[in-house]
């Protein structure tokens, strides 16, 4: 079960014909998919389409309705191979992950399909991760579609538009035999809106038909001479039928006026941005009407010729508004105007950010460069750019002062011990080379740890440290998550580990989930799951590849862990050494706890709370503590005390008593400071009785010790 | 062209404050209130406690309806096209002014509770970066500026922060909804309706009282009670023999000494601060504000309550903690809230209290040593509420009589004595410097590795001074240099920075 639930949204996706929908982006998404009568839709989670992935996983029920199959894949090549159903047989699919990462590790199954080529339609949803918020490399969706000639779209970022260009992909798809790609960047995912509904279509030729009539086409294999032939129908054949129907059905369109001898070429996604931008210089109302001619690009590869020439033909000028490098569709334009010689200046990057999100802000400044060159009676009525009301030494001071907010571990994360442990064994060893892999257990790499070398990929945490393995006094530690080892990281890291003999430490950080995508199940999570096969231990694959050398820790008992660790790193004993580190994913734990322990408070039964607090008066404001954990409800507070001048460590009212604080405290042997209160809801006699004799004895002690510093008052307390 | 024009509202929230809820009620409280309303968001890793963004803009359904069309929507806040901000902690406002979100135009609705960042809390000593130029650059930079502790009135109402902020907005008058169908969206939601409710009220009053002070944390009034007679003398004395001005750690230095021994302790901390004042008087301490008196009179009694066994001890057992637990952890009166610390005495904390030939005897004989840190064992859970916790705590915290004679009494005694002798050679030459050296004691504090750590740096300076003719800026920065890092890297840095000083002639 995910992080969050779509279970009351998904019921949108039975809103019947002409009814409005209302909903996010990859929710309208499914709808789209579901009124194209799809048959099969697979991926793998990452943001921004995790909630895809969490959307169709909670439709199960609606999609099993209208006989469309699901998988939640192992990896993106797994849910790109899944696209060979359309390759034989007329069965429209779609699959998703987040781009690029995503579609790097589908590259090798995406190239295969794109040379063999489809008779269903064939769609692939991707999240575009580029930009504010980002985890990922800055890099382009775009390239992958040109190397391997997929189409693709770049929708207008309304649902309306979403949904359609969904539905045109698919027939754009089968139209000219080639899978088609659509990319959807992060704020379009997730942007809350509305489109008017069709009907949902059950597609007419299934999945069971293809099973029980198997046809086969020698052709469509790649392999020679059919390989030879797919190259040749790439630019022969599907080529120019994307390119025919792209025009016939004007997926790219033309807005505002054709006043004027200056244009803009814009890819879909930025659209909204650039009519923003345009409102702000007086140049476009609201709905986004203007003088100035505007070429919308929703395909975006391939570019159609006839449409950009026609475009350009009377401009002295066009704006290229293209996010992201290199600018592949700016030199295409460039080669198409001069083939044709067409001598249309075309101003992109040379005004325009080589690198980095395109904002409102950078492209309105963009268009007054543009303008203020080509068309400056554009800029004649404009408003002023807006008034700085700071200072310069008013905004230099909040500068100063506002701190940076790096992502970090949850409160009670099961993953923050692991790397206090690793900190106490640096302490005792010395430092190690320590290699990443993809996932929450990345944050180690910012404070307070500053654990962490490279990131090489999602399960290749281990294989990025692979070349480390010469004979030296100290190890190297990688780590790697239960998602990132199911994902690639049982073949690619372990399995790499000791077949080539490796001497050094994997960290598995077991957590029962896919934590870092938003808490989907994986082979190995512990809750029961109807519909895939859940409970497969790490430990046995990890055995059955042939590791020796392997421990099971929970994270939570730090002293273990570091022991275990340090054992790891210091033994005798050669060969790749592998500690499964296990705990369940706080957030979800505490997502799957808290309703159960409300209700069992509510209907009385007897509960026992956990929390951590600091003494106010024994911590003297070292915050050792912090810096070992970085616990989010870990924090500071002013001193009570008048001469002390540092602030107190204190526990916030947002702990979940994981315990890891007091852990550190022994492990680490901090300070008296840390304890644990145990709450007690709904107490029995026999807990009602012992508490009141307690309370009776240390009372009279305690009033006893009162009595006697009453002597000592200063008359102030 | 049509002139319409959408409301444009952000929020700008840390991961894991619960902005998104927020978000999605101003969302759809636009949706029900004759608006086109589009929200959106950039989930990911600032879902994880890093800062993060929600968008909303609210298009008029008549103004669409008008003219048959749909109004372009963006995706993102274009700076200085923003109209409502919602800052859901104080340096997040700070963060949405820099970001050039904050206009003339602008309702800045933001709670003035802190949030620390890892960076403040991480610190060695005070990390906090003050907050002053956030809401002076806010007042100056926005339209209407409301600010106030949301979390709070949150905590009073225990609704979530976005109820409250929910209402502040409500409250603000920066949209043309009223009241009750923003609380319909509360209801709407039906999670903590009553909770959240009363949160939304809070935060409404909140907004309309405009309220925008920060109230600084006040020292506790005092004169409630008169003293006791046997710290009468105590207080007459310092009245007698101090300037007024530093009465306030005096008074607090004598509290605290007679609270850790005895009333003939605080008469041992007056006579050393006595010499301290002598010393003062002599240069010129009384148009200085007699700054170096006050200076020891606050560390003198940090220094000489310093925490061992006994004290933490006694701390732990007493009443006032048991209370003020119960009052942090928000347990309701009769529930029951059971307490265990996490203790870890090593051979030194238990030779700390030993009388010093014992002690002295142990730490020098590595079995014995070793023996005692096996009985010692591991860390130690300790339930202070149950009696086998409380009692032995108890007993320990009653052996207060022994410590006079014990080890580490003795070694406080000696760095005591030997720091207050370095004020006053200090003093000779430089006033200013003599202060330093007496802040010098902040470096000393924690308990284990971390009290030997400080101890470590603070000789180290020590040393420095013993060498060197350092300057009152020298001492400065080499204790702001302890305080970097654990590592002790930079202080080692500045003491070389500083070592080509003359040297002092042996």
């Amino acid at each position: 079960m995910a992080e969050r639930s779509f279970a009351k949204e998904v019921q949108q996706l039975r809103v019947s014909e002409g009814e409005v929908f209302r909903g996010e982006g990859i929710l309208a998404v499914t709808k789209a998919l579901l009124q194209s009568g799809v048959s099969y839709v697979g991926g793998y989670q990452g943001a921004p389409i995790s909630h895809l992935m969490d959307v169709l996983s909670d439709a199960q029920e609606i999609l099993g309705e209208l006989n469309v199959h699901f998988e939640a894949s192992a990896s993106e090549a797994s849910a790109a191979a899944m696209l060979a159903a359309s390759v034989n047989y007329p069965l429209r699919g779609a699959v998703t992950w987040k781009s690029t990462v995503g579609t790097n590790v589908a590259s090798d199954a995406l190239a295969n399909v794109a040379s063999s080529g489809v008779m269903g339609g064939a769609l692939v949803i991707v999240g575009e991760d580029y930009g504010e918020g980002s985890s990922i490399m800055q890099e382009r969706s775009h390239a992958f579609a040109m190397k391997s000639q997929l189409w693709l779209l770049d929708p207008r970022p309304n649902l309306s538009s979403i949904v359609e260009t969904v539905e045109h992909a698919f027939q754009l798809s089968e139209a000219s035999n080639t899978p088609v790609m659509l990319e959807l960047r992060i704020r379009a995912c997730h942007v809350y809106g509305s489109f008017e509904s069709k009907k949902n279509i059950r597609p007419s030729f299934t999945l069971a038909d293809a099973m029980e009539n198997p046809t086969r086409d020698y052709s469509r294999v790649v392999l020679p001479p059919s390989n030879f032939v797919h190259e040749i129908e790439k630019v022969e054949n599907r080529w120019p039928a994307a390119v025919e129907f792209i025009k016939a059905h004007k997926l790219n369109e033309f807005f505002g006026g054709h006043q004027g001898d200056v244009g803009i070429i814009v890819q879909g996604g930025l659209y909204n941005t650039l009519i923003r931008a345009l409102e702000l210089l007086g140049l476009a109302d609201a709905f986004g009407e203007t003088d100035i001619p505007i070429y919308c690009l929703n395909v975006t590869y391939p570019l159609i010729d006839g449409e950009v020439k026609g475009f350009c033909l009377d401009k002295r000028a066009v704006l290229m508004i293209e996010e992201g490098q290199p600018e592949f569709i700016e030199q295409v334009v460039n080669t198409i105007l001069r083939n044709a010689d067409i001598q249309t200046k075309v101003v992109g990057k040379a005004m325009l950010p080589k690198a980095g999100e395109y904002t409102g802000q950078i492209v309105g400044e963009g268009l007054r460069q543009f303008f203020g060159q080509y068309a400056p009676k554009f800029l004649e009525h404009t408003p002023d750019a807006p008034v700085q009301s700071l200072s310069q030494e008013d905004k230099a001071a909040v500068t100063a002062t506002v701190p940076m907010r790096p992502a970090g571990f949850c409160t009670g994360c099961p993953e923050r011990p692991v790397f206090s442990a690793m900190k106490l064994v640096q302490k005792e060893i010395g430092d190690f080379h320590v290699s990443c892999d993809i996932g929450c257990h990345l944050f180690s790499i910012l404070p307070p740890f500053d654990i962490g070398n490279t990131t090489m990929g999602y399960g290749l945490g281990w294989a990025g440290a692979s070349a480390l393995n010469a004979d030296a006094t100290q190890r190297t530690v990688s780590v790697m998550g239960d998602g990132g080892f199911w994902h690639n990281g049982l073949t690619s890291g372990v399995g790499n580990a000791v077949f080539n003999k490796t001497d050094n430490v994997l960290v598995i950080v077991d957590n029962g989930y896919s934590a870092a995508t938003g808490g989907q199940d994986i082979l190995s999570s512990r809750a029961f799951n109807k519909t895939k096969s859940t409970n497969n231990p790490i430990a046995k694959a990890v055995r059955g590849l042939g590791v020796e050398w392997l421990k099971e820790v929970h994270t939570y008992d730090i002293g273990e862990m570091k022991k275990t660790l340090k054992e790891a790193m210091t033994t005798a004993t050669k060969g790749p050494k592998v500690i499964i580190a296990q705990a369940e994913c706080m957030l979800n734990r505490q997502r799957r706890e808290k309703p159960l322990r409300a209700k069992a408070i509510k209907d009385g039964k007897r509960v026992v709370r956990p929390r951590f607090g600091v003494d106010a008066e024994t911590c003297t404001g070292d915050h050792s503590c912090i810096r070992l954990s970085g616990c989010p409800s870990l924090t500071i507070r002013d001193n009570p005390d008048p001469l002390r001048d540092d602030p107190v460590a204190w526990v916030n009212n947002d702990c979940v008593g994981c315990g890891v604080c007091g852990e550190n405290a022994h492990a680490a042997i901090l300070c008296p400071s840390f304890f644990r209160a145990d709450i007690v809801y709904n107490p029995s006699v026999w807990d009602k009785t012992v508490s009141r004799v307690r309370r009776v004895i240390i009372g009279f002690l305690q009033s006893g010790r009162e009595r006697q510093r009453s002597k000592y008052l200063f008359g102030d307390t | 062209m049509d002139k319409a024009r959408a409301i444009k509202i952000a929020v700008t929230a840390i991961g894991g404050q619960g902005g998104g809820v927020l978000a999605n009620w101003i969302g759809r409280l636009g949706e029900d209130n004759g608006f086109i309303s589009q929200m959106t968001s950039v989930p990911g890793v600032a879902q994880r406690t890093g800062a993060t963004v929600y968008y909303i803009e609210w298009f008029p359904l008549s103004a669409a309806q008008a003219t048959g069309k749909d109004p372009v929507l963006a995706l993102m806040p274009v700076p200085g096209d923003v109209d409502i901000v919602i800052a859901a902690e104080l340096m997040e406002a700070g963060r949405a002014i820099l970001r050039g979100f904050i206009s003339p135009q602008t309702t800045l609705i933001a709670s003035s509770h802190r949030d620390y960042a890892i960076s403040e809390k991480s610190g060695l000593g005070d990390g906090r970066q003050r907050t002053g130029s956030i809401i002076e650059a806010a007042e100056k930079a926005s339209k209407a500026f409301i600010v106030a502790d949301m979390a709070a009135a949150a905590a009073e109402a225990n609704a979530a922060i976005s109820a409250v902020l929910f209402g502040a907005l409500a409250g603000s008058g920066a949209l043309p909804v009223e009241r009750a169908r923003f609380e319909d969206q509360i209801i709407k939601m039906g999670r903590a309706v009553e909770q959240n409710l009363h949160g939304f009220s809070l935060g409404f009053d909140l907004s309309q009282e405009q309220a925008s002070d920060i109230v600084e944390p006040e020292n506790a009034a005092s004169g409630a009670r008169d003293s006791s007679l046997s710290v009468t003398p105590l207080l007459e004395r310092m009245q007698k023999e101090f300037p007024n001005v530093a009465h306030f750690y005096i008074r607090e230095g004598l509290k605290r000494t007679v609270d850790f021994q005895d009333v003939r302790y605080a008469g041992a901390y007056l006579d050393r601060l006595k010499d301290i004042l002598d010393i003062d008087r002599n240069h010129d301490g009384e148009r200085r504000d007699w700054r170096l008196t006050q200076a020891v009179a606050k560390h003198l009694a940090l220094w000489m309550t310093y925490e061992d066994s006994i004290r933490v001890a006694d701390l732990k057992t007493r009443k006032a903690r048991f209370e003020s637990i119960r009052k942090d952890i928000r347990v309701e009166d009769r529930q029951i809230a059971n307490v265990h610390e996490f203790l870890h005495p090593r051979v030194e904390e238990f030779c700390d209290i030993l009388p010093v030939g014992a002690a002295q005897f142990i730490l020098n004989n590595v079995t014995c040593r070793k023996l005692i840190g096996v009985l010692l064992g591991k860390g130690k859970r300790i339930p202070t509420t149950k009696l086998r916790g409380f009692l032995p705590l108890y007993a320990l915290s009653s052996l207060r009589f022994m410590r006079r004679s014990s080890f580490r009494f003795k070694l406080e005694s000696e760095h005591i004595a030997e720091w207050l002798k370095a004020i006053t050679d200090a003093a000779r030459n430089d006033y200013d410097l003599a202060i330093e050296v007496a802040q010098l004691q902040r470096l000393i504090k924690g308990y284990g590795d971390t009290h030997e750590r400080g101890l470590k740096n603070y000789k180290m300076i020590m040393d420095f001074l013993k060498h060197y003719a350092a300057s009152a800026d020298a001492i400065r920065q080499l204790r702001e240099a302890a305080l970097k890092d654990e590592e002790g890297a930079a202080l080692r840095a500045t003491i070389k920075k500083f070592a080509t000083a003359p040297q002092i002639a042996a």
